[in-house]
């Protein structure tokens, strides 16, 4: 007996560059309660495992899994944390159902990124702590005279340097990633630009984005270089929210009388953690991509796949990653956005919901809310936005610096 | 909806690696479980890491960290965690792997290296607690667990002397456990009473030690196991489930979350009397009274019955329900997901009759392994069945 994934509930809070009014847990409560609504289920009693993604950094916790259940329904039920991006925990939801010891699947995942007062360190805390973190400047060791604390009165950094200005953000890889991007493939400041104007064009027209703007290529090349050739607004801000995915095998979604999106493949795939010998050509995407493209049973992605939502936490990674994908051959991306095919009523719609520049980047959330928007366009529930006959959408994540892990998600409507 | 089979083990020495990186430890476990199973790296379709704590390593998003060490480049990568219960919770996810179809061969790393934690483990445990309603008491675990065990003692009135003899047993089954940390053939019930009290009722030999250490697991579909193995060992079962983070709220007396996840792997390998139809058991056993608390929540015996069938020397090794005959953590040594090495390598290495000094006498076919974690909230549990 063969069964197929569906979605049957998506749930999700309002984006939001800080939400001091809520707790991360007020957030989970709230992505969690509007997707068991969608789905019309109960989960107490219907769904059979739960999933949170989450990284113990992000959230401040030592083991971040004990502070999942309560405010997601899941108290002494299977539930558990991938630590990992939100499409790497729609995979394995997929695979529990498709074991066919379990039929509804809830995956969390959310960010409270205004939480963090030091995001540049917590980055940094993810690369080698012996060969690569020393890059980003001195290393000041703590003097611990047996005790591990500090005194107020001379807080010290435990990452590189103790002053902040001499310390290199590790955004530095994306400059040098881009510069390599460029130069490989041909494409120009210029068009990377343009990913941004239309990413945050897009994101006027969905209502839960947060940086939305009208502004131009002039706007963006005058932007001040951060991380050379990577300038200001070529960077996703951050941003807090909660998305919840209830996914189900079809039997069930049709007992529950579920409009359901068909969750027809996943990949996912990760390059060595060594920076200095790991390719700088997306090779994640096209290794999850490859993977996603058999399970689903699509040859021509070009031809099959009606709508796009990539990963575009710097502008660059939209035109890499879909040219990763297999949609545009190396350096071909750039005239793509440039002539208007990635917009919304082009021929290959691409981060409609305006993608991370346009909404923000929520950390581990990332790749849900490149999900969350195809669901709603295959339903039609894109309002504004709305792509006209889409049939068929790939959405694809990465899990950011310094990380050489993607995924990669593709729906069709029933 | 595959079966699947365990194909090879691997575990690494319990100790303090002060040479070896977190990568190297998933390396030397990983090389051991594929010449186990007589496998190549390219044999391998997906990748599952455990390891809990980030802040051990101090290395956010450690699984990415580890994965070079774990075979794990240019493949399905995925770490899953929870706390404590990682060490069985890794190899279900492994089994989920397989069973959905999705990959035929899928290797589960379980890696721990705590001693790089400055100056003890104890010091990344600051931060499970709840910031407003836990952190301002500056609570430790091994007092938590006093509580725990203090409150198990007065329901039943067990006395410490008969949850000494779970220690003593563990430190003696860990002798001739090649990886074995703190193994004694000569501890006493009086050594365990005697020795330094941490936290009343918990004294230092009732705790594992903090260890380093990694284990590894390779997991096939049964449509390929004839190629690896005449004998093939299947995953019969698994359950999970986690309880409240309010841990104030909970009567600690008996792990109900231990009992959820075991009633869904019982009904999942069709087992309807568990104490009749499981030969042998690998509880979770941190401390000592832990392994007679997850005997009774994995509804082996009746609650307050564990300590008596230990005085009684039902769950020695050649008694009729062996328990932790690997050594247990206790014996071992404890690096958290790693215990995967007692927990589940263990079962396949006594099903397989690979266990040496340890195997049990008779023919076990059916044998059980669980973990416990986050805040005394998870329970997870596998069940492995000799085909």
């Amino acid at each position: 007996m063969s069964r197929n994934v569906c979605v049957i509930g998506i749930g999700h809070t309002d984006f939001n560059s800080m939400t001091p009014d809520m707790g991360w847990k007020e957030l989970m409560y709230e992505a969690c309660k509007k997707a068991y609504v969608d789905a019309g289920i109960d989960p107490r009693k219907d769904v059979g495992s739960f999933i949170t993604c989450a990284e113990d950094y992000w959230e401040g916790f030592s083991i971040f899994d004990e502070f999942v259940p309560d405010q997601i329904g899941a108290l002494l039920r299977p539930c558990c944390t991938v630590s990992g991006d939100g499409i790497q925990g729609l995979g394995n939801a997929y695979m529990q159902i498709m074991t066919g010891y379990i039929d509804v699947v809830a995956v969390e995942v959310h960010s409270k990124a205004s939480d963090l007062l030091t995001y540049g360190d917590i980055v940094l805390h993810a690369f080698d702590p012996r060969f690569e973190k020393p890059v980003s400047g001195p290393v000041e060791r703590p003097n611990y005279a047996g005790s591990p604390e500090y005194t107020p009165e001379s807080p010290k950094h435990l990452v590189g340097s103790s002053n902040e200005k001499e310390r290199i953000h590790p955004y530095f890889l994306a400059g040098l990633e881009m510069q390599h991007y460029l130069q490989k493939t041909g494409t120009t400041e210029e068009q990377c630009a343009s990913v941004v104007v239309k990413n945050k064009k897009n994101a006027f027209f969905n209502p839960y984005a947060d940086y939305e703007a009208e502004i131009s290529i002039e706007d963006v090349m005058k932007s001040e270089y951060l991380f050379k050739p990577v300038k200001r607004l070529d960077i996703s801000p951050l941003v807090d929210g909660a998305i919840c995915f209830v996914l189900a095998d079809d039997k069930t979604a049709k007992s529950l009388g579920a409009d359901p999106i068909y969750f027809a493949g996943f990949g996912y795939s990760s390059e060595t953690p060594w920076l200095g010998t790991r390719g700088m050509e997306a090779g994640y995407a096209t290794i999850a991509a490859k993977m996603a493209y058999k399970m689903a049973g699509v040859t021509e992605p070009r031809n099959e796949i009606d709508i796009v939502e990539v990963d575009d936490r710097f502008s660059y990674k939209e035109l890499q990653h879909l040219e990763a994908l297999g949609f545009a051959r190396p350096g071909e991306a750039g005239h793509l956005v440039e002539e208007g095919v990635l917009e919304i009523d082009g021929s290959l719609p691409t981060n409609t919901s305006g993608g991370s520049l346009g909404v923000g980047n929520c950390l581990e959330a990332t790749g849900m809310q490149r999900a969350l928007e195809i669901v709603m366009q295959l339903r039609g529930h894109a309002g504004k936005r709305q792509v006209s006959d889409a049939e068929v959408g790939l959405a694809q994540s990465w899990r950011g610096i310094p990380s050489g892990t993607g995924a990669v998600a593709i729906f069709r409507r029933g | 909806m595959k079966e699947v089979a365990v194909i090879g083990a691997g575990m690494t020495l319990f100790r303090r690696h002060l040479l070896e990186t977190g990568k190297e430890l998933s390396f030397l476990a990983t090389k051991m479980a594929m010449e186990d199973a007589g496998i190549e790296k390219d044999d391998i379709d997906m990748v599952v890491m455990g390891s809990a704590p980030d802040a051990f390593d101090g290395i956010h998003m450690k699984g990415e960290n580890l994965l070079d060490g774990a075979a794990a480049v240019g493949k399905p990568y995925v770490r899953v965690f929870n706390g404590g219960g990682t060490g069985v919770f890794a190899p279900i996810a492994g089994w989920w792997h397989v069973a959905s179809g999705v990959a035929d061969v899928c290797l589960v790393v379980c890696e721990e290296k705590m001693g790089n934690c400055y100056p003890h483990p104890q010091t990344a445990f600051r931060h499970i607690w709840d910031p407003i309603l836990d952190r301002p008491l500056t609570p430790n675990l091994v007092w938590l667990f006093a509580m725990e065990m203090n409150r198990y003692m007065t329901v039943h009135g067990i006395k410490k002397e008969d949850i000494a003899l779970v220690s003593v047993k563990n430190k003696r089954n860990a002798v001739g456990h090649p990886c074995a940390q703190l193994a004694d053939p000569n501890i006493t019930v009086e050594d365990v009473l005697n020795s330094e009290i941490m936290a009343w009722p918990v004294n230092r030999l009732d705790i594992s030690p903090p260890s380093d250490g990694a284990a590894a697991l390779i997991f096939c579909n049964k449509d390929f196991v004839h190629r690896f193995t005449d004998d093939p060992i299947y995953v019969a079962g698994t359950g999970w489930s986690i309880d409240s983070t309010m841990w104030t709220n909970r009567d600690l007396y008996f792990p109900r979350y231990v009992a959820q996840a075991a009633k869904m792997a019982y009904k999942m390998a069709g087992i309807q009397n568990p104490p009749k139809e499981i030969d042998f058991a690998e509880p979770y056993d941190p401390f000592s009274y832990k392994e007679l608390h997850h005997l009774e929540g994995l509804l082996l015996c009746k609650k307050g019955e564990a300590p008596i069938l230990t005085r009684e020397g039902v769950t020695q090794r050649d008694g009729d329900l062996p328990v932790c005959p690997s050594g247990g953590l206790l014996g071992v040594g404890n690096p958290i997901a790693a215990t995967m090495g007692q927990k589940i390598c263990e079962l396949y290495w006594q099903l397989a009759g690979k266990a040496g000094k340890r195997q049990i006498p008779g023919d076990p076919r059916t044998g059980i392994g669980q973990a416990w974690g986050d805040i005394m909230q998870m329970g997870t549990v596998m069940i492995l069945r000799r085909g």
